[in-house]
């Protein structure tokens, strides 16, 4: 297309730029080579011709004056901010000489390859890691609080993830026929409209909601579609299990559950022995020598016997059988023992129990007729979709609550059909994002896997995603044990201002290593510590795809600004550099590699610019479970270790966590804590979205922050004149750990008893070197929050749960 | 040319502050100052003590109804944009007959 010397070009959207985990389709203008307006493109699916202020404001981003454009050498100290421009070839050199040395003195496993919410780069991260050698490629979260705990959870309960169907699968959205519109969503603690989640479009909701969507709300604070709610829940930070299992409770006691579905589909008959310390599946090796132990066990109510469960087969060694759904049952074991069991049910139900209306309440703030009331608008709307947010990875008892909300989609049969949670698999199965153990290129042998960080603290971490834990790695690089680590490399992270709890731990940690390189497209707080920084290309300067989930499509080079490579290049050139051998040239040969499940090419790709699977293809829904669509033997059933959704978690039995979901306390809170909380009464909650901000970015785009300039903390009315703070007015933000100082934003939408910080602040407008950095000390909500206090499994981390004191900052 | 006007169906306005982008991208507009549109937020404790949150964009002076654009058979960038699929721009007749049933709207004129 060409009109007055304007080139728009037709493309698709990640990161970098605007950040989120969106797919928009955009039209790009360009005129000599400079794009100088972005539009949304109608005739995408996903956005269908609207775009937010964030890909609006492209051109103020790509074309700022601050933005990196020659690689730098750090020649002051550390955090001095002293840099000196160079060539790409003398810093691939430098980076090459210096990681080798370490590589040569300390081995592989002592250089971190430390990324952010990775988004297209984060797989290539990996394979920089392995190709280098080290097994410690980390995401810096404390916990890796951020979508991993859910995702395990769903990955162990149900074999696959599930995210809300809002006809994204379909090309025509809506008006498809096969599609359902939901009669209830439940937002259960997101604030949609400002953010763009999970590979999600919150303004989808906007549109379910004109077609008559309802909507149930479950969040601490009056949002705007709160405020629009048939029913909104306003619950302590932290107690959302709770609140999960007091549904549970309600949706059994009152018969609203799916009980045909969850016969046939859930490990509900499945026996656990009960006789011992902690419960524990019953397994055909139990019941007979050489018997299979992934195996399981049901009572045949008829011949009142013990049937197996062959789970390679998906079938029980005796036909036709109805299983006891509940019941208590003795019997003798292989080894002449004598063993009592349950079903899972049976243990189900009792769990459930103590979670009445009135327990939960005490729990979680919330009266017992509004959990009633909720229980039964989730269950009795047909279909139901739930839409879970961060808070849920965001508290050290992540495990449990993503479990028990999981469940919720299970026990109603809310699962891969029309309007329900449908199951996302990458379109087309092609994997940008690699989640298992191992990466998408490139996997290291098992014995270097071996020395991961975390791995062998917790089963979680070495079970389910290949990243070192967060925590471990900064306690290691303190202690220098089980051996030193003595490099970082930092890729789509901003550590210090984002994602770091106790920053100034991790400064002192960057600081303390022989070599960092960081890699970014601004001078950060993260960057300014570093020895050398790389300047990277935004979205629009460089080739790169996406299948998170759907559809899959390609992100194409527009142009070019200043020196800037994609993050993908400065990996491959440096893969080139580590790795004999190393097998790929240039980037669309990996490109291709990863688009061989599609059976294309990445040129293919880039003419069609986006595609959505056909009708019966593994990664679109629905039912896929009934079909034999999502085991690789293509039986009916589930990815689980017994192809069946299980209820009662075999993995985290084998982790010995609680197989059960229950509710436990954050470690810092009213309950927990008493002595504590008489000093500091206020529940400081973290994390409130901004519209114009991801995370740390933005803060120098001007049409962005023009929206906010500062940042606020959310206090309620009578908590602000408790105190004497008036809106607008300065407030210190206190605990143990640390004091900020920030803007009091008064306003009812938050509860009394709450106040509600921002994240990932610093000023690029304000002094960058030591010890100002941007001035993130000053308003960095995280010196408040602790490492190491993530939840059993590893995962989750007190980022929506801790305590502070607010009071009138002077002057 | 007074009967176009713009219908903004502000029940499902989110505040989200796109169209107010647009327009800058459009004009090339300084940040810091007024644009074509803002968005207002009101948070309304009710009588029954409910909240309810409500934006409005209102449209100022510096607004040109994207005549340039219009001209081309295109829609207002602001339009074109909102993410909640809550502006329209046309003839205020054929505009009376699209606003939604059992909804408040505002029809904002050109004056
Ligand atoms: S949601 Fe906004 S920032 Fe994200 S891709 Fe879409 S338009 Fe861009
Ligand atoms: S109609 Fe055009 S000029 Fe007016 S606010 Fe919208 S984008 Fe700006
Ligand atoms: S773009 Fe639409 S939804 Fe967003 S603030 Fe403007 S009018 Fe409201």
């Amino acid at each position: 297309m060409k009109d007055n010397g304007v080139k728009i070009i037709k493309t698709t959207t990640w990161s970098p730029g605007p950040g989120c985990h969106g797919g928009c389709g955009i039209l790009v203008h360009v005129k000599d080579n400079k794009v100088i307006k972005v539009e949304g493109d109608p005739d995408h699916p996903w956005n269908q011709g609207r775009l937010c202020s964030r890909c609006l404001s492209m051109t103020q981003y790509m074309y700022h004056k601050d933005r990196l454009k020659k690689p730098l050498k750090r020649v002051g100290e550390r955090g001095q901010g002293k840099f000196e421009e160079i060539s790409w070839d003398e810093a691939f050199d430098l980076i090459e000489e210096k990681m080798k040395k370490i590589r040569d003195d300390h081995g592989p496993e002592s250089v971190i390859f430390h990324q952010g919410t990775g988004r297209d780069i984060g797989g290539w991260i990996s394979m920089l890691a392995y190709a280098y050698g080290s097994p410690n490629w980390m995401f810096g979260l404390s916990g890796i609080s951020c979508y991993t705990p859910r995702l395990m959870m769903m990955s162990i309960t149900q074999g696959d993830f599930a995210v809300v169907d809002a006809s994204q699968w379909h090309e025509k959205r809506y008006d498809d026929p096969e599609y359902q519109i939901p009669e209830t969503v439940t937002i259960w603690g997101q604030n949609l409209p400002a953010t763009c989640p999970d590979g999600f479009f919150g303004h989808w909701y906007i549109d379910l909601m004109k077609r008559g969507t309802e909507v149930l709300v479950i969040d601490p604070r009056c949002t705007w579609i709160a405020s629009r709610a048939k029913l909104w829940l306003q619950l302590r930070p932290g107690t959302d299990a709770a609140l999960a299992l007091g549904f549970i409770h309600v949706m059994i006691k009152e018969d609203l559950i799916n009980m045909e579905f969850i016969k046939k589909w859930t490990n509900s008959p499945f026996l656990v022995r009960t006789d011992q310390d902690s419960p524990a599946l019953l397994r055909e090796s139990d019941l007979k020598e050489n018997g299979s132990d992934i195996n399981f066990v049901a009572h045949d109510p008829v011949s009142d016997s013990f049937v197996v469960w062959e789970s390679d087969n998906q079938v029980y060694q005796k036909s036709d059988i109805k299983p006891s759904m509940e019941g208590e049952f003795n019997l003798t074991l292989a080894n002449g023992s004598k063993a009592k069991t349950k079903t899972v049910w049976t243990l189900y139900k009792e769990n459930a129990e103590q979670y009445t209306p009135e327990a939960v309440s005490k729990i979680t703030w919330v009266a017992p007729d509004k959990i009633i009331k909720a229980a039964r608008i989730y269950a009795k709307s047909k279909p139901s979709a739930l839409h879970w947010g961060l808070p849920i990875d965001t508290i050290p008892s992540t495990v449990p609550t993503s479990q028990a909300i999981n469940h919720l989609w299970c026990l109603t049969g809310n699962l891969d059909n029309p309007g329900g949670n449908a199951i996302a698999r990458y379109a087309y199965d092609v994997v940008t994002y690699p989640y298992h153990t191992g990466g998408s290129i490139l996997s290291l042998p098992p014995d270097v896997m071996e020395k991961r960080i975390g791995m062998h603290d917790y089963g979680a971490i070495k079970d389910f995603r290949a990243w070192a834990q967060p925590d471990k790695v900064l306690e290691q690089i303190f202690s220098g044990d089980p051996y030193e680590i003595k490099g970082m490399w930092i890729q789509t992270a901003n550590p210090i201002a984002c994602t770091g709890m106790e920053p100034k731990k991790w400064r002192d940690a960057i600081k303390k290593l022989d070599f960092t390189v960081c890699v970014d497209l601004f001078m950060t707080p993260t960057a300014m510590l570093c020895d050398v920084i790389l300047p990277a290309a935004t979205f629009l300067e460089k080739d790169s795809l996406k299948a998170w989930w759907v559809p899959l499509q390609a992100i194409k080079k527009v142009v070019e600004v200043g020196d800037c490579k994609s993050d993908i290049e400065i990996n491959l050139e440096l893969c080139k550099r580590f790795m004999k051998d190393f097998p790929y040239d240039n980037v669309h040969q990996l490109f291709d590699t990863l688009l061989e499940s599609a059976d294309m090419t990445y040129k293919d790709l880039c003419d069609k610019t986006w595609m959505i699977p056909p009708k019966g293809h593994p990664s679109k829904p629905y039912f896929r479970y009934e079909k034999g669509l999502l085991r690789q033997d293509k039986k009916p059933g589930f990815r689980t270790p017994s192809g069946k959704i299980e209820l009662y978690s075999s993995w985290l039995e084998k982790w010995e966590l609680d197989p059960l979901p229950y509710h436990e306390e954050p470690p810092y809170s009213p309950v927990s804590t008493p002595d504590l909380f008489k000093e500091y009464p206020l529940i400081l909650s973290t994390g409130r979205r901004m519209g114009p901000f991801f995370h740390s970015e933005h803060r120098q785009i001007p049409w962005l922050r023009e929206q906010q300039r500062d940042p606020v903390l959310e206090i309620h009315p009578d908590t602000a004149k408790k105190y004497g703070i008036a809106h607008g007015e300065k407030v210190c933000v206190e605990n143990w750990l640390g004091k900020i100082t920030v803007k009091a934003l008064v306003t009812p939408v938050i509860h009394p008893d709450i106040v509600m910080a921002e994240h990932g602040w610093w000023f690029p407008e304000k002094e960058g070197k030591e010890p100002e950095l941007f001035g993130v000390w000053d308003v960095n909500v995280n010196q408040l929050i602790p490492m190491s206090h993530e939840g059993k499994a590893g995962l989750g981390s007190p980022i929506k749960t801790m305590l502070c004191k607010v009071y009138k900052a002077k002057g | 040319m007074s009967e176009y006007a713009m219908l903004i169906d502000y029940e499902y306005c989110t505040g989200c502050k796109a169209c107010e982008v647009a327009c800058k991208q459009e004009y090339n507009r300084p940040a810091g100052k007024a644009g074509g549109v803002e968005v207002i937020e009101f948070i309304h404790t009710l009588p029954n003590d409910k909240l309810f949150i409500t934006n409005i964009p209102t449209f100022t002076r510096a607004c040109v109804f994207c005549a340039g654009r219009v001209k081309q058979g295109l829609e207002p960038a602001c339009v074109k944009h909102c993410m909640a699929n809550c502006l329209a721009y046309g003839k205020i007749e054929s505009l009376q007959k699209i606003i939604p049933k059992k909804r408040k709207a505002i029809l904002w004129t050109k004056g």
